[in-house]
């Protein structure tokens, strides 16, 4: 059952305008057999209008879609063999489990001694089988949440789409269920979709990352890949926390920042002197100093939150951008006290990302994080 | 008195008004009917149930019950399966769209019923909108009868006691999950059996309600079912008027009266109780 059964899937040129609006631009995207791709961004961002248009309920304004190298377009829904999952989950209220997981056998007509070994074979595998008379009514979020995919995997599909799935969970069994399904849909082999806002569901579930970003993809990469070279400032502090520090290019391979010291790079940052730049560095690549050290950033420490394994610390430089450190928790058992003065130091030059900084924007507290 | 009563009885006091009205008004002629119901003559003479026996034994009566429950339960399909196309149509459109059919359901509601039944004289009648369009084409050759005939009635019956079904249906279908609709689509259902599995199913409450309302209504309605239904059709409504006004026998049609009530009002809690046990997975409306 491992073989990849799905579709591959291609989306080329796809824009899409509701109106005046446009909502999907210059989509370009394959995704391989078997593939799981999260597609990640901010609300509006014109995700929820790419799944759509995969699963056949809206037709681009133009562009072509392809299930294994047949265009589609033209495809209605429910002729498209698209298993999906909603948010809310969209279980049929008046329907036992039993038939809600039947329900797409049924409507394609299957013999009914197959849809009963079907059935039984999903609610197994989803670990249902003892709730198949309940009522979805009767069940928690996380098991119906498994019939929901359960139902979506029996009609066999080519290709699976998952919106915003993990969002009506409580966060403590929201990683359960997301390793639970991930293994799920491995086992399968089917090539799935994932849409989401939340960009630790996408780490933690996709094989590559979609960034859209205002009807557009800004970056398509693995989870680490995403994490480490994020190709735009958007990125840098979409995914993940992060700290922008603003400077200016001094040498080809140095940085003047505005909080003070210059920092080597230790390699060229392709742009010229006087360029101004903004460097994003994660919270886990700073070091906190009790002495001033070359090329330290001071800065006053405002706060220390203990988040269980790490805890983070929270400080401000002289030019006023508030900057996070994160630790492992042992580090801090000398912990910087509220006010103090501290010295900020980058442990790993080679993972900082180095960003123009954008024209328009004039402010100089930048730190963004989701 | 201890003071729990008296908060409780201050609690009732805004109520009284009403209740009184209520009492005078519906409980006093009712018990008036009952207490009618049990005289043997018309002269008011000795207590028997003998009115309701010779209901009873009566064919030609108990048919003009049948009769009339029947046009109620007809009347109140014909709408609903008006109801559901119109219902979906106005879930599909735009405000502007919504607000014209909101309207046009309503504006039925806002002329008075002698109007409306008037007007379905004039499209129904021997030389009426129809039978002279019919004729003018040569598509008959003689007008046809539409009044005074059951057909004409229940049609008739149907646009009038169409607001009652549409708009529980109508709210229905608007309180639906569209993501039930798009699940049932991506699962491979056609339209046909989406609105049959999804759709009918989860608003069957809003059609009940509506199906009850619209079969008391048309059950009842005493001036559309004389004026379009003419003299030859006898239901209940004119069969108690005959009874209590032309014969003069009042304790007979008090008789039919708590009889035709009785029957309506079954009828409409049995389908109720039916579809509380029966209907599972929605609220129940």
């Amino acid at each position: 059952m491992s073989d990849a059964r799905g579709h591959s899937l291609d989306l080329s040129g796809i824009g899409h305008a509701f109106g005046a609006t446009v909502a999907l631009d210059e989509i370009n995207l394959a995704v391989a057999a078997g593939e799981l791709i999260a597609l990640l961004g901010p609300s509006g961002c014109g995700k929820t209008t790419m799944l759509q248009i995969i699963a056949g309920f809206l037709r681009p304004s133009k562009g072509e879609v392809r299930f294994d190298g047949a265009r589609v377009e033209h495809i209605p829904a429910n002729r498209r063999r698209i298993g999906m999952v909603f948010q809310n989950y969209a279980l049929f209220p008046h329907l036992t489990v039993f038939e809600n997981v039947a329900y797409g056998l049924r409507a394609r007509k299957t013999p009914k001694a197959e849809v009963t070994a079907k059935v039984e074979q999903m609610l197994g595998l989803a670990q249902m089988a003892a709730f198949a008379r309940r009522l979805p009514g009767e069940l928690s979020g996380g098991q119906q949440q498994r019939v929901a995919l359960a139902r979506a995997l029996a009609i066999d599909p080519g290709l699976v789409l998952l919106d915003e799935p993990f969002s009506a969970l409580d966060k403590n069994l929201r990683l359960d269920m997301q390793i639970e399904i991930k293994s799920l849909l491995k086992t399968f082999g089917v090539t799935s979709v994932i849409v989401t806002h939340d960009q630790e569901e996408a780490l933690s579930m996709a094989d590559r990352i979609v960034v859209l970003n205002k009807g557009r993809i800004e970056q398509i990469d693995s989870p680490d890949a995403l994490y480490d070279r994020p190709t735009s400032l958007f990125i840098s502090s979409f995914i993940g926390h992060t700290n922008l520090l603003r400077g200016v290019v001094t040498e080809t391979d140095r940085v003047k920042l505005d909080s003070g010291p210059e920092i080597d790079l230790g390699r060229s940052v392709q742009r010229w002197r006087g360029t101004p730049v903004t460097l994003s560095v994660r919270p886990e690549n700073i070091e906190l100093g009790a002495s001033e050290r070359p090329g330290a950033i001071p800065v006053t420490i405002r706060a220390t939150v203990p988040l269980g394994a790490v805890s983070v610390t929270e400080g401000v430089t002289a030019n006023g951008e508030a900057v996070k450190i994160s630790q492992a928790r042992a580090a801090t058992s000398a912990r910087a006290a509220t006010g103090s003065t501290a010295w900020l130091s980058i442990t790993d030059t080679s993972r900082v990302s180095v960003f123009s900084t954008p024209v328009a924007d004039s402010s100089n507290n930048q730190h963004r994080s989701i | 008195m201890p003071p729990a009563s008296t908060s409780a009885s201050r609690q009732l006091l805004p109520v009284i008004p009403l209740a009184a009205l209520f009492f005078a008004a519906f409980v006093l002629p009712l018990a008036a009917l009952v207490a009618i119901s049990l005289f043997r003559t018309p002269q008011f003479a000795e207590l028997s149930l003998v009115q309701y026996l010779r209901f009873f034994a009566d064919p030609f009566s108990v048919k003009v019950l049948t009769d009339t429950l029947w046009l109620g339960a007809e009347v109140a399909l014909a709408t609903l399966i008006l109801a559901y196309p119109l219902a979906l149509v106005y879930v599909a459109s735009g405000a502007f769209m919504r607000t014209s059919i909101t309207f046009l359901i309503m504006l039925p509601l806002l002329t008075s019923t002698v109007v409306r039944t008037f007007a379905w004289i004039v499209i129904l009648g021997r030389d009426g909108i129809v039978n002279s369009a019919m004729l003018s084409l040569g598509l008959w050759q003689a007008p046809a009868r539409l009044l005074y005939t059951w057909e004409g009635m229940v049609l008739a019956l149907t646009q009038i006691q169409l607001p009652l079904m549409a708009l529980p249906v109508i709210n229905s279908v608007l309180r639906l999950d569209g993501n039930l609709m798009r699940a049932a689509e991506g699962l491979g259902a056609s339209r046909t059996r989406i609105f049959f599995t999804v759709i009918l199913p989860l608003t069957l409450p809003g059609a009940i309600a509506g199906w009850l309302l619209v079969f008391a209504a048309a059950a009842t309605a005493f001036i559309t079912q004389t004026l379009v239904g003419g003299g030859r059709i006898i239901l209940m409504p004119s069969y108690i008027y005959q009874q209590a006004v032309g014969v003069q026998d009042w304790p007979f049609s008090a008789a039919l009266s708590l009889i035709f009530t009785l029957a309506v009002t079954g009828i409409v809690f049995a389908i109720g109780a039916l579809s509380r046990r029966y209907v599972r997975g929605v609220d129940a409306a």
